[in-house]
């Protein structure tokens, strides 16, 4: 507990504001130690659980909310953004310049009825709303917001990352498989083998972000980027982005909930708020995937002049920016080539990342305790390797890979069925 | 090579992003509307009206209704009808113009405004008050001679029934009131 609590200054903020004693800087200044409650005779000695849970409440629950604001708020950049980009004015009437237009929509989807279908599975139904919005704000556990800003810092941070963002897809079936509709079925289970196949260039395009940063805590990460891993990892950067994009269910890969095949997809029987959180859950996605790829491969908090936090939030808006500008401007793919995509194509250019990566840092790195360092020039001709290597294996691959379906078999019987006819 | 088509795709919505909304703000900003535009509501004017009823029996919904008695004007002075009633049932009309067309003396005109939304299907009928009441914005559509005046509803405003006709007094008079520096050629002769 104390080891991943050192160097939280949210929490140990809190924890002075909590206590009462913030006048006495010296008591609070180097961050959570053992014993501090018990020290400050708040607490007997064995305690100290105690004021880590009410804590990191407080915490949580703050932490939560402004994200929920953040989220009310993109949901409206959305919007008008996407206006722009279709040369129109987007939401301008609900308040100054439209900015209470998410407050509207939420009062909206609050008052309407939330309609249960009679062949629903009603366990299933409910729950699975609330399975996807926990699990997105599960991300938010982990995520440094800023220097020494973060809920926890625990040694496996990218590793439960993924854990949790993966189960989005369990998520999505149930609200599709509990509703009792066709299309809903068609979109659980499109999502599930959307989902799970990005998963996995997803993952391998981290690991080239795990073998430079050499440790999977989202802090050491971000303290490990000298320069952003956008320039020494840019396959993996543009293999995660386009998985997460995938994994949030957004265009171009939104055929799960695809309005001219199946009607809404998974949420087709979903009203109320029951479809608010679905609908919470696909915009905050995009923050909170945006703060894990700023985080991992844009420096995370770091950034020159401004402030820690400031810096962090401009890298998630330029990110979310860059999804806007993306939903805007691609068409939707078919499932098939959505599927061909990942497994043909991002499955092996992850591959072919983490190989180049593992041997520069054979060759480049100097070995120093358990890890491995760069000097300045090895990093450069790394960024320089690394990017030829992402233009020139992209520029193969898509000779090479064909995303063409092949024509399906028709079987024999089912022709000669016809020709009788 | 895969991509270059997105990136050129991502190029376009970019510029389309820097330029300027194509769309107006309604309430605030209107966009130019043509003078012959076929509004929702009718523009009357009483002093041109005989009460033939000719715009009832051409309008081929039969959603005009009039109801007259004969009036208190002098036959020396023009016989004319006072009208009781006159409704124009606007939730059925096409604004198809025929009544505009249909109209002898210039007393009726499309109107030129489009906002008539009502929550009631009763309060579209337009009823011979609003007809008086309203202001007089007449579409310039089918009448040539308020064309000539180069008459723009939206801009000019209110029209007084003087100006609204081809000639400028009413026809049902028995006698052309003589104007400023006409020559007469006394009575009855062609």
């Amino acid at each position: 507990m104390n080891a991943f609590l050192a160097g939280n200054s949210l929490m140990r903020g809190l924890y002075c504001w909590l206590a009462a004693n913030q006048g006495n800087a010296q008591e609070c200044s180097p961050g959570w130690q053992p014993g501090m409650a018990a020290r400050d005779g708040l607490l007997p000695a064995g305690w100290e659980w105690l004021a880590f849970a009410v804590t990191a409440s407080v915490a949580a629950f703050l932490v939560l909310n402004l994200f929920l604001l953040l989220a009310m708020f993109y949901t409206y950049l959305e919007r008008r953004l996407i206006g722009r980009f279709q040369v129109r004015i987007g939401p301008n009437r609900t308040g100054p310049w439209g900015l209470l237009q998410p407050v509207a929509d939420a009062i909206k989807l609050l008052t309407k009825e939330s309609i249960i279908p009679d062949g629903a599975d009603r366990w299933l139904f409910n729950l699975a709303p609330i399975a996807m919005v926990v699990t997105m704000f599960m991300v938010l556990a982990v995520l440094p917001f800023g220097e020494g800003t973060f809920i926890a810092d625990i040694n496996v941070g990218l590793l439960f990352l993924i854990a949790v963002t993966s189960v989005n897809a369990l998520a999505v079936f149930m609200a599709g498989v509990a509703s009792g509709n066709r299309y809903a079925m068609f979109g659980g289970v499109r999502a599930v083998a959307q989902l799970i196949s990005y998963e996995v260039p997803m993952v391998l395009s981290v690991v080239g972000v795990l073998l430079l940063a050499g440790s999977l805590s989202l802090v050491d990460i971000v303290n490990a980027q000298r320069v952003p891993f956008l320039l020494l990892q840019p396959l993996g950067f543009f293999i995660f982005v386009v998985g997460a994009s995938a994994e949030m269910n957004r265009p171009p890969f939104d055929t799960l909930e695809a309005e001219s095949e199946i009607v809404a997809g998974y949420h087709t029987e979903y009203s109320g708020m029951k479809f608010g959180y679905f609908w919470l859950a696909e915009y905050s996605a995009v923050l909170t995937t945006s703060g894990v790829i700023a985080t991992l491969f844009l420096n995370g908090w770091q950034g020159p002049l401004l402030p820690s936090h400031v810096w962090f939030l401009l890298k998630v808006f330029g990110l979310a920016f860059v999804f806007i500008w993306v939903r805007s401007t691609l068409p939707r793919v078919r499932i098939d080539q959505t599927m061909a995509f990942a497994w043909k194509f991002l499955l092996p250019l992850g591959l072919l990342n983490i190989f180049v990566t593992a041997a520069e840092i054979l060759v480049l790195g100097q070995p120093q305790g358990e890890g491995r360092v760069f000097s300045t020039g090895g990093l450069w001709l790394m960024a320089g390797i690394n990017v030829t290597v992402t233009i020139g294996s992209v520029a193969v691959f898509s000779r090479l890979v064909s995303l063409r379906t092949p024509a399906l078999p028709v079987p024999a019987a089912h022709l000669s069925r016809v020709e009788a006819r | 090579m895969y991509g270059l088509g997105i990136l050129s795709g991502m190029v376009v919505t970019l510029k389309n992003f820097f330029r300027k909304p194509f769309t107006v703000s309604y309430p605030e900003q209107r966009l130019p509307q043509h003078p012959r535009f076929r509004g929702e509501e009718f523009t009357w004017y009483e002093e041109r009206c005989t009460g033939c009823a000719s715009c009832a029996k051409f309008c081929p919904l039969g959603i005009i209704r009039i109801v007259t008695h004969p009036g208190g004007t002098t036959p020396a002075e023009g016989d004319s009808y006072a009208i009781d009633v006159f409704d124009i049932d606007i939730a059925r009309c096409m604004f198809c113009g025929l009544c505009v067309e249909a109209c002898p003396y210039d007393a009726l005109f499309m109107g030129s405004g489009f906002e008539e939304a009502k929550y009631r299907r009763r309060d579209l009928v337009i009823s011979v008050e609003r007809l008086r009441a309203a202001e007089k914005r007449p579409s310039t559509w089918y009448r040539p001679q308020l064309e000539g005046q180069a008459y723009d509803p939206r801009r000019d405003g209110s029209l007084p029934w003087q100006k609204a006709g081809r000639e400028p007094w009413p026809y049902h008079l028995p006698q052309r009131p003589q104007a400023e520096g006409e020559k007469t050629t006394g009575e009855g002769t062609p």
